[in-house]
């Protein structure tokens, strides 16, 4: 009976391919939700904060975007935070919520890819890595009940059906699917309500990027806690692309030039939107 | 009752010697030679499934010969070694240093402790920048034995002869089809047969690759580059 149980533990290690349960064993403390857990709300008023990030499908795949602010209360606490994270070569991260729970989440959903990557000598499929975010988040539940939740959006470009793909989730690691667009963070309804007029099915590089920008800086235009367009100082939203030939960056020149269209539009027409 | 036995220390430590130096004896060999734009491991292995050959961190490969599960064992425990230390410190802080050490200290207790040794020998490489740091590579033996090696390594059944091949060949600043050749060449220099691109598993640590410098070339590669190809 021991010799069987002893047979099982070294088995069930062998065949075990997670970084998360590989940190569980060796450092416990590094895993999130662990450690002292508050237990008032007062963190959520003087914590930085993420505000929006949006992933909408176009034709190649993915797009996904958002804004570079972090807000902690009432106050700005970064103009230059990215929300948009590669996490393997198909697909990214865009955060929302406490953003230091959610950078450190995104880091750790990126080693856990690659050490499966690694290990098994093959990519996990989007359903497994959609999976496998979805219970990192479940682990930093009470932290979320008490105003430090992170709700990230997941989106990549699945091989097997040749389609890009997108999921949200809920502070309990709840997993939703979404069809062809989604926004998250303070400005997330303002960004939908845009996306809900601008989405077209099939898009093309350019009208998606154009339509998640547009969908931006209406956040922006509307929600306090969302950074719009910084031509003083040289800021703009964050873009990336994730398609069958990899996770792609828009580069900074090009937002800048369809920021400056929009923006310019929306001035001759005398509509601030 | 049985009777009590008593075995010397160093007899129990020659026949523990022997026996896993007999085991990776009766393996293939593998060899790599540092070239031009980072480092080249070529592997006779004929599956192009069960890997000698592979990714640890962003700079640094492993290599093992001899017993297939001991090894993969090694290689598994080398990934979450980097993988842990990563991600608690920084991508910069993993080095090939601190996992050969680790291996040896594992490899030696191992041979100390228990009644079986392993029969493996495994290399841990680490590719260097173009300009600074050099590239390293640490063999280390079924003891716990770790040796840093320059240039080249080979281990496996015929590593000697290998070595001895290289020694006499070894170019500095070679390009990688001239490595490779070179490569295939040595882990022929004891067989009478040429080895084809079936024969052979290569993967390269290439410098010029963005973070993940580790890279396999696939056997339509391999064909063009051994100047084999239809």
């Amino acid at each position: 009976m021991m010799n069987d149980e002893r047979w099982l533990n070294l088995f069930n290690d062998y065949a075990n391919s997670s970084f998360v349960d590989a940190l569980r064993r060796q450092s416990p403390h590094l895993l999130p939700g662990a450690g002292p857990r508050p237990e008032t709300r007062e963190a959520e008023a003087v914590v930085p904060h993420g505000t929006t990030v949006l992933a909408i499908r176009y034709r190649d795949g993915v797009i996904m975007a958002g804004d570079r602010q972090a807000t902690a209360g009432y106050q700005v606490a970064s103009r230059r935070i990215e929300k948009i994270f590669k996490s393997d070569d198909l697909s990214g991260v865009g955060i929302a919520g406490a953003a230091g729970p959610a950078m450190e989440m995104a880091k750790l959903f990126q080693t856990e890819l690659e050490h499966y990557e690694k290990v098994e000598g093959d990519n996990l499929s989007l359903e497994g890595k959609a999976n496998k975010l979805g219970q990192m988040i479940r682990m930093n539940l009470q932290a979320a009940m008490m105003g430090l939740a992170v709700v990230p959006i997941f989106a990549g470009f699945d091989e097997k059906v040749g389609v890009g793909r997108l999921f949200k989730y809920d502070i309990t690691g709840g997993r939703y699917e979404e069809k062809d667009y989604d926004a998250q963070g303070s400005g997330s309804k303002d960004a939908r309500d845009a996306l809900k007029k601008l989405w077209r099915r099939d898009m093309g590089r350019e009208d998606a990027l154009r339509c998640a920008l547009e969908s931006l800086i209406d956040a922006a235009d509307e929600d306090v806690g969302t950074g719009g367009p910084d031509f003083v100082r040289g800021i703009f939203p964050t873009v990336k692309t994730i398609s069958r030939s990899g996770f792609g960056e828009v580069p900074d020149d090009e937002v800048r030039r369809v920021c400056e269209a929009i923006l310019g539009e929306r001035t001759k027409i005398g509509n601030g939107g | 009752m049985p009777l009590p036995y008593y075995v010397s220390p160093e007899q129990m430590m020659k026949d523990k010697a022997e026996y896993a130096r007999k085991g990776i004896a009766r393996g293939r060999s593998i060899v790599t030679l540092e070239y031009r734009d980072g480092i080249l491991l070529v592997a006779e292995n004929p599956s192009s499934l069960l890997h000698k050959v592979s990714e640890i961190y962003d700079r640094i490969a492993f290599a093992g010969v001899g017993k297939y599960n001991e090894f993969e064992n090694l290689r598994i425990a080398g990934i979450r070694h980097a993988d842990v230390k990563g991600y608690s410190y920084s991508r910069g802080d993993v080095t090939a240093k601190a996992l050969a050490n680790a291996y040896s200290q594992a490899l030696g207790n191992i041979f100390t402790q228990d009644i079986k040794p392993f029969e493996v020998e495994v290399l841990v490489a680490e590719v260097g920048d173009a300009n600074g740091a050099k590239s390293e590579i640490y063999h280390i033996l079924y003891d716990g034995t770790i040796e840093d090696e320059h240039n080249y390594a080979a281990m496996g059944g015929q590593a000697d002869e290998i070595r001895r091949f290289l020694k006499d060949h070894y170019q500095a600043g070679s390009t990688l089809e001239e490595s490779l050749q070179l490569g295939v060449r040595a882990l022929s220099v004891t067989q009478n047969k040429t080895l084809s691109e079936r024969d052979l598993e290569v993967a390269v640590l290439d410098r010029t690759k963005e973070r993940r410098k580790f890279r396999r070339i696939p056997p339509e590669a391999l064909s063009q580059l051994l100047g084999t190809a239809k």
